[in-house]
C-alpha cells in the first residue's frame, strides 16, 4: 500500500487530503506515480501536480528529480513553504 | 611489557564537537513562554556564554492587507524531522550547546507570537548566527503553509524570493 498526502492550497485544489494506492507488485517510481493519478482523476489533476512549483517528497525527503518507490512508502505533493 | 596511556576527557567536551546534545523541537497550537523555553534551553549546561533568541509574531498586515487570522497547516513528522535536520546542520557549522525551535500551527490571531527558537553556545558569533541561519532555513526548508483570512476573503501565502534570498546566502557563505 503507498500512502499519497496532499497539503495546503494543492489539498485545497484537489479536494482531497490523503489516498491510500494498492502496491502494483511491480516496479513503481515517482513521476509514475504522479502520471497515474492524473490519468485516474482527469486534467484538472494532470493540472495543479504538473505545476512548476509543485514539492514532492517521499517518506519525508524531498525529491527534486525521480526516484523509485517501495511498497509501505508515504508520497507527499504540496507548494513552496511559507512558514516562519 | 607496553604500556598504554590513556587520555580521559570529559565526555561533553568529546561529545560536543559534532553531536549536539541538547535539541528540542515542537510543533503545536499552544501559545508559549519565551522565558520558560529559555530557562529549559539553558539548564544543565556548564559552558554556555551566550543565548540568542528570535521571537516570530503574526502581522496585523501583509502586503498591505489587513490580516484577522492566520491559519498554519504543517505536515506532521517532516516538519519536526525537516528543523531536526537544520538544526543538526548548524550545529555543524559553529558550535552549540543547545538549540530548540518552538512553532504554533493552527488559528492565530495578529499580536500573537508564532515562532521561537534559541541557540546556547560558549561565545556571542555563535548563537546569534546560528539562530538567524535556523530561521532562514526554516522559513525555506520546513512544511508549514500559511493561510490568511481578512476583509479580502481567504488567500494562502506565497513563498517570498527574500526569503529564499536569505537563505541561500548561507551557501554562498559556506562557499567562500
Amino acid at each position: 500500500m503507498l500512502k499519497v498526502l496532499f497539503f495546503a492550497r494543492i489539498r485545497e485544489e484537489l479536494a482531497c487530503s490523503k489516498l491510500e494506492i494498492q502496491w502494483p507488485d511491480a516496479r513503481l517510481d515517482l513521476d509514475a506515480l504522479q502520471e497515474q493519478l492524473c490519468v485516474e482523476h482527469g486534467e484538472s489533476w494532470r493540472n495543479i501536480l504538473t505545476q512548476d512549483n509543485m514539492i514532492r517528497a517521499v517518506n519525508h525527503q524531498i525529491i527534486t528529480d525521480n526516484c523509485n518507490l517501495n511498497d509501505g512508502d508515504e508520497i507527499a505533493f504540496f507548494p513552496p513553504v511559507t512558514g516562519g | 611489557m607496553m604500556v598504554m596511556k590513556l587520555h580521559f576527557f570529559p565526555q561533553s567536551r568529546v561529545a560536543k564537537v559534532t553531536v549536539l546534545e541538547k535539541m528540542s523541537v515542537n510543533v503545536h497550537e499552544a501559545d508559549f513562554d519565551v522565558a520558560e523555553l529559555q530557562r529549559c534551553l539553558l539548564s544543565g549546561l556548564f559552558e554556555e556564554g551566550a543565548v540568542a533568541t528570535f521571537t516570530g509574531y503574526v502581522r496585523h498586515a501583509n502586503d498591505k492587507r489587513h490580516v484577522s487570522t492566520l491559519e498554519l497547516e504543517y505536515y506532521p513528522g517532516m516538519t519536526e524531522q525537516s528543523i531536526k535536520a537544520i538544526i543538526h546542520e548548524a550545529n555543524d557549522r559553529w558550535r552549540l550547546l543547545a538549540a530548540s525551535v518552538v512553532h504554533r500551527v493552527g488559528r492565530l490571531s495578529p499580536g500573537e507570537q508564532i515562532v521561537w527558537v534559541g541557540v546556547a553556545s560558549t561565545h556571542r558569533e555563535a548563537a546569534f548566527s546560528a539562530c538567524e541561519f535556523i530561521m532562514d532555513y526554516l522559513k525555506t526548508r520546513a512544511p508549514f503553509w500559511k493561510k490568511e483570512f481578512g476583509p479580502f476573503g481567504e488567500v494562502w501565502v506565497s513563498a517570498r524570493q527574500d526569503d529564499s534570498s536569505r537563505a541561500a546566502r548561507w551557501h554562498a557563505d559556506s562557499g567562500s
